[in-house]
């Protein structure tokens, strides 16, 4: 069967942005960029389905600017056989990433489409959710455990109260959790190998998709500074300050 | 302008949550619906229908609603959306599930984690881990919203909301809930927590974590949290997991113990009021945040401030 996994290019995880002073985004200027560490494990778990005879093709989607190239070169290096890129200059809002990925499902047929249960620079949650939903597949959101069986998926979901197991009829969505797998490092070899790798380019008119934003963000602010507060030298002083001063205990 | 809020319950009692959701809805004016649904959740509606604000509640009681499973509740959500302007649900594994499968069939955009409300259109979320406050216009005919709990007060008593059956939708038999493992614990809920006492990386292990941990959490009535690297190596459960893509908790008191203090960490627990850190190595991050930080060894000083709090 075909895995399909989806990969989006965001601003490093270490990267601790800025507003910038007019308030109309955050500075991206000359930011480290990388896979957004989600999709990193949704692919390393396409990759070990690969590995374990279960998947027969990994394909890396990613939506966005010419640069998700080097996103899709990542997910290649890491074992995907080929990259699709959906290119636009345009910004893509979850509704459209998820259409986008719909109109790909459909010409690629996939069994499963693994992806990151969230993006690290929007922090919308959304896509895999909405890509389910359009297909009108069973979805297993926030895995950390994926066992394909058959026609079937048994997924351990990481939910509020605990871990739940949901078993989906396939074709199925899984959006991946943090504790799903730990991702190889690429090593140099299979970093040259990627290079080499088919990378197809189409546009969101090819797949016939309007990607119009529905949202307008009308201002980006910092939020409320943080202050370091004082350090205090004991216990029984801590105490004191978190009754007598901060009024937290009785 | 009539707004449904979808209850998260657990078929006798509303989730905290689900209080702080029927706020945000307070906040856009216009009637309050909340849908309550599930197999003999009969309890929970009448516990929503007591919730002030609230001016009717919808009871879906059916067996296929039984496990909260989002492609059910999301097409029940979907049959009644033609009558209100907002749908709201809280941004819990619950709420993120469900509403993104929404708004993809409504077409439109989803509006999630909000923290607040600025017109019936307009509303402020975080992005970048909450590093910056992004307000957004919708131009959508109706919104899809997630809530952030810990931005809004829980709604309270006083009610009296008629509760009206509504049709089941079918079940549509695409997924199979095969067990649920839910962390037991007599302790107050995470996100909802007035004190709440996190071990990270330092606490070594996963007995270190209870044998110091426990007794001040006690002590404090206070829920358990933990940094992604105290989850990671199996020190606490998952669910314990406080950050930018685990629980978001605002408690009275946030004591952080041997947690270094990641952005994705902070970005989980800094609007806390007032935050405690104690940790040996006095160049972590977490005392930039700190209303008061203890620099030291952890296995000494968590057992005497146990000890101090009498």
């Amino acid at each position: 069967m075909r895995v399909l996994v989806a990969v989006k290019r965001v601003v490093d995880y270490n990267v601790k942005v800025r507003v910038k002073a007019d308030g109309t985004g955050v500075d991206l200027a000359n930011v480290k960029m990388s896979m957004n560490p989600f999709d990193e494990i949704a692919c390393e778990e396409a990759v070990r389905l690969k590995e374990a005879g279960v998947a027969t093709e990994v394909v890396a989607v990613s939506c966005g600017v010419t640069a998700c190239q080097e996103t899709l070169r990542s997910a290649m290096a890491l074992g995907a056989d080929r990259g699709i890129l959906v290119e636009s200059e345009a910004e893509l809002q979850p509704l459209a990433v998820a259409k986008l990925l719909q109109a790909v499902v459909n010409k690629e047929a996939p069994q499963l489409v693994l992806l990151g249960k969230q993006a690290i620079d929007d922090d919308s949650n959304q896509v895999g959710q909405m890509l389910a939903s359009l297909m009108g597949w069973p979805q297993a959101t926030f895995a950390s455990k994926v066992v394909i069986a058959g026609d079937k998926a048994s997924v351990t979901r990481e939910i509020d109260g605990g871990l739940e197991t949901l078993e989906l009829k396939l074709p199925a969505v899984v959006t991946s959790d943090l504790r799903l797998n730990e991702p190889r490092y690429a090593a140099l070899p299979s970093i040259m190998k990627a290079k080499k790798k088919p990378l197809a380019v189409i546009k969101p008119s090819d797949l016939g998709v309007d990607v119009s934003p529905r949202l307008s963000t009308l201002k980006v602010a910092e939020p409320p500074k943080r202050s370091a507060g004082v350090r205090v030298p004991d216990v029984k002083q801590l105490v004191d300050k978190l009754r007598n001063e901060a009024k937290v205990l009785p | 302008m009539t707004v449904l809020v979808i209850a998260e319950h657990d078929g006798a009692l509303l989730k905290s949550a689900t209080l702080n959701t029927i706020s945000a809805a307070a906040k856009l004016g216009g009637d309050i619906h909340v849908l309550v649904a599930g197999a003999g959740c009969g309890a929970a509606a009448a516990a929503a229908a007591q919730v002030a604000g609230v001016a009717k509640v919808l009871l879906a009681d059916a067996a296929h609603y039984q496990d909260q499973g989002a492609e059910n509740l999301a097409a029940l959500v979907l049959a009644q959306a033609g009558a209100y302007t907002h749908l709201l649900l809280p941004a819990t594994s619950f709420g993120k599930n469900i509403a993104p499968r929404v708004a993809a069939k409504l077409d439109v955009a989803q509006i999630s984690d909000i923290v607040s409300v600025e017109a019936a259109d307009t509303f402020v979320r975080p992005i970048y881990a909450g590093n910056a406050l992004a307000t957004v216009k919708s131009s959508d005919g109706v919104k899809v919203i997630t809530v952030r709990s810990t931005a809004f007060e829980a709604a309270g008593q006083g009610g009296s909301a008629p509760v009206e059956a509504i049709a089941a939708g079918p079940d549509l038999g695409l997924s199979r809930l095969v067990g649920r493992e839910l962390t037991k614990s007599a302790r107050p809920e995470l996100a909802a927590a007035k004190i709440v006492v996190s071990g990270g990386r330092g606490m070594g292990s996963a007995e270190n974590y209870s044998k110091f941990l426990d007794p001040i959490a006690d002590k404090l009535n206070a829920a358990l949290g933990a940094s992604r690297a105290a989850v990671d190596a199996g020190y606490a459960p998952n669910d314990y997991q406080v950050g930018q893509t685990g629980k978001i908790v605002a408690p009275q008191l946030y004591l952080a113990i041997g947690i270094s203090g990641a952005i994705q960490h902070l970005a989980g627990m800094k609007d806390a009021k007032v935050i405690v850190a104690i940790n040996k190595d006095p160049d972590a991050p977490i005392f930039q945040v700190a209303d008061y930080g203890l620099i030291g060894d952890l296995f000494q000083l968590v057992p005497q401030l146990t000890a101090e709090l009498g």
